[in-house]
């Protein structure tokens, strides 16, 4: 095992990728002679040439339909976003077309393409920097959706990505790109689809991804001082979502609390709540809870921004509640 | 590009006979409701397909284009069996039937497809350049638009990328001069389309795409170019359409004369007095290639009409590869 920050793990995962696979590249803004706005993409130009490190112009819809159109032709784009905001630009791209070819060509037309970026609000980048589109993705079909920041999860997760034949919308963290975790040394590859037990436990299930999961394990820390004893499920991969494993932990505890970073209104979580309402229906001893952002654009100010988010105090009322305490 | 040979020409007028013919039976099938959804027609537009499709490389060069679909693919190889079967929705359409009229796909043919959204295809087909490019290969690709695309940002984007990495993508805007019912005088501030290539510092051409010899010589000469130089362009094939926008067009948009005077010019037409003056043809000749097409337009009907629909478990094929 290495300890190593996100960034390095990703960065990690695309340069073994592409050194396995020269139909692999690099295309977005910065990635290249700038070493990447976050730095995810250091010394990756040096390493494989601007063919394969493109720093690209300002054209968000311009440059992952240029990753759709050349992943409908053989190659095997990576489509840095500088964040999921400006990704929206390109939801004509993702939606439209990269979602949709396989489906309308009959299947002739296969999309090996991956769109990443960073996800979720950071701090105080107000309204247009902060946002949750993961909640508006996984309603599409035809595409794939992961959402992680820890690094040995990131650069498996992304690894596989890379190599899986369909679109891939992959959500990382812009303040979590310098946190540090333990990656598996080797070839490392883990599967899409396949969620994981981040914390074992015994009294509520809580379902969180990205950085809900810090949040979430840091918070099961403190309640575990009070003996409550939370189970941590991160999907990872949102899109196909891993569905049984919630189920079996909602069956061992009986208690559901889904905690997101988003605005809360016909989102995951409540595909998840209704999900396991229909299918752990007699297995519920509470009905379950739900925590998510206040529905209101991202304000700028400090305390503000921090109280639209979810906060300890709402989880923790929303973990007593499906406690019954 | 060398003028068409006496065989070419007369094969550029059978195939266009079998765009306008289909297109036609097409329209009727339409309006029997045999089947349902969009249907644009490409009638009046044919030379523009055989124009640019002959010149390429077919099976090697790639080719994408927007939803006014129906007639390239058979340019390009693909039978009128399989066009015909996919407007109505059968197994044996070339999508199988989850494409529809919008949507035809061949990857054999390297068509990659009918697209639905306005201009979206133009980033697609930076990407096809990129691959081309980045591949090191001979080959090029035709992006066909419409003439009210080039007010897409996407439009913008793509010409954008084409010309700071040179890839080798034509880009034709085919110019009937209305999109849907708004003439394209009323939505872009240029008198020339073409001069869009101005904005990029990239090459452009303007084609008559009402004579189809022209059309051939003229794109065989920018086809050829492009693949030497990788130096993508902007070309204008101006063209007229004869039917409206879609089946549920009104018309009310454009003059009664305006569309008798366009039909004079009606490249089928041309192509048969060219044909008749320099006598390639005779008219007992067409009178024969107006049976062939009848019936092969007849046989893909009767193909389509007799198809199988997709089984219902078709439904959760291909979503995901």
């Amino acid at each position: 095992m290495a300890i190593m920050t996100l960034r390095e793990a990703l960065r990690q995962a695309m340069t073994e990728e592409m050194e396995r696979d020269p139909t692999v590249f690099l295309m977005g803004e910065e990635v290249g002679e700038y070493n990447g706005a976050y730095k995810v993409s250091k010394g990756m130009l040096a390493q494989f040439g601007p063919m394969r490190v493109v720093d690209s112009p300002i054209s968000e819809a311009g440059f992952a339909g240029l990753g759709v159109g050349a992943a409908m032709t053989g190659l095997r784009p990576i489509i840095e976003m500088m964040t999921w905001n400006f990704a929206i630009q390109a939801f004509d791209q993702i939606i439209n077309h990269a979602a949709k070819m396989l489906y309308m060509s009959g299947g002739q037309f296969k999309i090996p393409l991956v769109i990443r970026g960073p996800h979720g609000a950071a701090h105080m980048l107000g309204a247009q920097h902060s946002q949750c589109v993961d909640h508006m993705l996984v309603n599409v079909p035809g595409m794939k959706i992961v959402s992680t920041v820890l690094p040995g999860d990131a650069k498996g997760l992304l690894k596989s990505a890379i190599r899986d034949n369909n679109p891939v919308m992959f959500m990382e963290s812009e303040l979590l790109y310098g946190f540090e975790g333990e990656v598996p040394d080797g070839e490392h590859l883990v599967p899409l689809g396949v969620g994981d037990i981040k914390r074992a436990g015994k009294d509520v299930t809580i379902v969180a991804w990205n950085k809900m999961v810090l949040f979430a394990l840091e918070l099961a820390e403190e309640l575990a001082q009070e003996g409550i004893d939370l189970e941590i499920i991160d999907p990872r991969t949102l899109q196909p979502l891993d569905e049984n494993l919630i189920f079996e932990s909602v069956r061992k505890t009986h208690r559901l609390v889904v905690l997101e970073e988003g605005w809360g209104v016909a989102t995951l979580g409540c595909h998840i709540v209704d999900r396991v309402v229909k299918e752990c229906f007699d297995d519920l001893d509470a009905p379950p809870g739900r925590v998510h952002n206040h529905f209101v654009p991202m304000p700028y100010n400090e305390a503000l921004e921090h109280e639209v988010m979810p906060t300890k105090e709402r989880a923790r009322a929303a973990i007593q509640e499906v406690l019954y305490r | 590009m060398p003028a068409p040979t006496n065989d070419q020409l007369i094969a550029f007028y059978k195939e266009m006979l079998l765009g306008r013919r289909f297109e036609e039976r097409a329209g009727q099938l339409y309006v029997q409701q045999k089947f349902s959804g969009f249907c644009h027609l490409y009638i009046g537009q044919e030379a523009v397909s055989t124009g640019c499709l002959n010149a390429i490389r077919k099976k090697q060069d790639y080719v994408i284009g927007g939803y006014r679909d129906h007639v390239q693919p058979m340019v390009l190889g693909m039978t009128a069996r399989a066009v015909m079967a996919e407007l109505l929705g059968k197994v044996t359409g070339c999508s199988r039937g989850k494409g529809g009229s919008m949507h035809m796909f061949s990857a054999e043919h390297r068509y990659l497809g009918g697209h639905g959204i306005v201009g979206g295809q133009a980033a697609l087909a930076a990407g096809v350049g990129w691959k081309i490019k980045y591949s090191k290969e001979d080959l090029v690709c035709l992006c066909f638009i419409g003439d009210a695309a080039i007010n897409q940002g996407q439009f913008h984007e793509a010409m954008n990328m084409a010309a700071i990495w040179n890839l080798p993508v034509i880009f034709i805007i085919e110019n009937n001069l209305y999109g849907m019912g708004t003439a394209i005088s009323r939505t872009c501030a240029l008198k020339v389309l073409a001069d869009r290539a101005k904005g990029y510092a990239m090459d452009q051409a303007i084609v008559d795409g009402r004579n189809v010899i022209n059309t051939y010589k003229q794109m065989g000469d920018i086809i050829e170019n492009v693949r030497k130089t990788s130096r993508p362009i902007l070309v204008e094939i101006q063209c007229y359409r004869f039917r409206g926008h879609s089946m549920s067009d009104p018309g009310t948009y454009r003059t009664k004369e305006e569309v008798e005077s366009e039909r004079l010019q009606d490249c089928l037409e041309q192509l048969k007095a060219h044909l008749l003056e320099k006598s390639l043809a005779k008219e007992t000749d067409f009178e024969k290639w107006e049976e062939e097409v009848a019936e092969q337009v007849e046989d893909s009907v009767t193909f389509a009409l007799e198809s199988p629909d997709p089984e219902l478990s078709e439904i959760w094929e291909h979503v995901l590869a």
